[in-house]
């Protein structure tokens, strides 16, 4: 399943709609990641508000996801992680450190917004 | 099903036995039932029920008793008296009704036995050892089936006043107070994670202040939970001020690994609220004309 | 919820099929939904690991009661190659920074019991419980 992403003057937005296959997470990292490039844009946000469950796999993905997207110059932020989904992920040890987070859309533009513009690093 | 006339009665087998009374128990249904109902109403027990309500129930555990005795399984019977129970703990009927009542099924279906036999003693005692077992079995599995529901509501309104008892105060816009007072053990620190990050959404909080003044010490387990509490906050976009970390607690996070220079820690509640006010006031600082419209970027 | 639902498994969409019944499951049985997401969260792991070293599997999810206490039992079962050091598996490159290794462990940690059964060439199968608190 494709996820869209909405391009946002220099800002990609990836809005996951629903519960995510490997396969579907791998190929919506490769698709930020070349999108970032054809489009020389700042940054990305990453809407996981409806998926169900973060794993180890899910968070091994976007953690190389923001890394591959670091090298292209950009930031990214994850946004929308449920109460209930991070409970779980904390007790599978599953921290996400090393990638921002905000709790929704207008956080995470505001991250970005912050970031990109060189004020001094939040959150870490 | 008509009993076996013409065989003698000394040489019946207690499969055979059984399988008479259950025959007797059906035929005799509506009067037995009915003797029941007005036994449970002389010993006033149900007066939490209506006239009507007994009636019924009456016919459902007859029946069930029947059934029990008839396949040998309790498992429909359980399952009736979990269901009996979820409906009737909430009325008030407490323990010793319930077991009152089913004793007093079993007794007036065993004087209903004794009239019935009552001109053969041996085959009577025959009767009663095939009866009373499945008898027993059957008080026994309504008054567990009762008390292990009892059990689970009591489990459930110490969860929900758990939850009471450490409210998430939000105090000013995007900042909220965890004041955790008292003994904290696994199953409160996990319920007080859920709680706080549910307010956090809730509240679009940014800055956490959780202050543990008023927790006297903590285990390894409950101090990993207290961790992940201030990683699963980060994880809404919230940042975690932790206050009234006493030197027992400090050292119990240094010992599972925590590196305490790396957590956001602050002396005391007052002192937590100024940092998370300058950490909130110094995020607005960094966007001067306050909204910054997206068509600008 | 009276009978065990079983989702065979043999690509990545049946993970999520698997974690999404687990989820529905749970709730049905009465866990909160946190505890819920963490149930679906070790049906992931677990999952994916029949998906990664067996061809194909099953998940089995029941509710389970002792006394009193209502659970929830998956069994996950593979004809995969097995497991020749479950004590190794189990405690094998499971790092906190993000999870490499069989997921076994990971899944552990969720649950309240946790059971591993493995002959080498012959296949897996995993026994894991929560209860309701």
């Amino acid at each position: 399943m494709e996820v869209p992403i909405l391009k946002q003057g220099s800002y990609l937005i990836a809005s996951i709609q629903s519960a995510l296959t490997d396969a579907d997470l791998t190929q919506l990292r490769d698709s930020l990641v070349g999108q970032v490039g054809r489009f020389r844009s700042r940054g990305v946000i990453v809407d996981v508000t409806a998926l169900d469950v973060m794993d180890s796999f899910a968070v091994r993905t976007i953690s190389s996801l923001a890394q591959m997207i670091k090298l292209r110059g950009a930031d990214t932020v994850i946004v929308g992680i449920q109460p209930e989904v991070a409970f779980a992920m904390v007790q599978l040890g599953l921290t996400l450190s090393g990638v921002f987070t905000a709790l929704d859309l207008e956080e995470g533009l505001a991250n970005l917004e912050a970031r990109t513009r060189g004020g001094r690093r939040l959150g870490r | 099903m008509a009993a076996k006339a013409n065989v003698p009665s000394g040489a019946k087998q207690p499969a055979d036995l059984l399988r008479e009374l259950i025959a007797h128990l059906r035929q005799n249904r509506a009067k037995l039932r009915e003797e029941w109902a007005r036994r449970i109403t002389e010993s006033q027990l149900l007066m939490a029920m209506t006239k009507e309500e007994i009636f019924a129930e009456a016919t459902s555990v007859y029946d069930n008793y029947v059934e029990v005795l008839e396949t040998g399984s309790v498992e429909a019977l359980q399952a009736y008296a979990r269901n009996l129970s979820e409906r009737i703990i909430p009325r008030g009927v407490e323990t010793h009704e319930v077991v009152g009542i089913v004793l007093l099924l079993r007794d007036v279906l065993a004087r209903s036995l004794f009239q019935k036999y009552q001109a053969d003693f041996a085959l009577l005692n025959r009767v009663l050892d095939a009866y009373e077992p499945a008898a027993n079995r059957i008080a026994n599995t309504v008054a567990v089936g009762f008390v292990q529901e009892r059990e689970r509501v009591i489990r459930q309104q110490q969860e929900a006043i758990r939850e009471l008892s450490t409210p998430v105060l939000q105090v000013r816009e995007r900042l909220l107070i965890l004041p955790i007072i008292g003994i904290v053990d696994s199953q409160r620190a996990r319920q007080l994670t859920e709680q706080l990050l549910r307010g956090i959404r809730a509240n679009r909080a940014k800055v956490v202040v959780m202050d543990i003044t008023g927790v006297p010490a903590v285990d390894e387990t409950v101090a990993n939970h207290l961790v992940q509490t201030v990683d699963a906050s980060r994880l809404l976009g919230a940042t975690v001020i932790v206050t009234g970390l006493s030197p027992e607690i400090a050292q119990t996070l240094v010992t599972i690994g925590v590196d305490l220079a790396k957590m956001n820690t602050v002396g005391d509640l007052q002192g937590g609220i100024e940092e998370a006010e300058r950490v909130l006031g110094y995020k607005v600082s960094t966007a001067p004309e306050g909204a910054v419209s997206r068509e600008q970027l | 919820m009276d009978a065990e639902q079983r989702i065979p498994i043999q690509d990545d969409r049946d993970i999520v099929a698997a974690r999404l019944e687990g989820r529905a499951s749970a709730l049905k049985i009465g866990f909160s939904p946190g505890d819920a997401t963490v149930i679906a969260a070790a049906i992931s792991e677990i999952a994916r690991n029949i998906v990664s070293y067996a061809r194909a599997g099953e998940i089995a999810i029941s509710a389970v009661e002792r006394n009193g206490r209502r659970g929830i039992q998956i069994v996950a079962r593979d004809a995969g190659p097995g497991i020749a050091d479950i004590e190794q598996a189990m405690r094998d490159g499971y790092s906190t920074s993000g999870g490499l290794g069989l997921g076994l462990p990971g899944a552990q940690r969720l649950m309240d019991e946790f059971e591993v059964r493995s002959t080498v060439g012959r296949g897996t199968t995993v026994t894991m419980t929560k209860w309701e608190r």
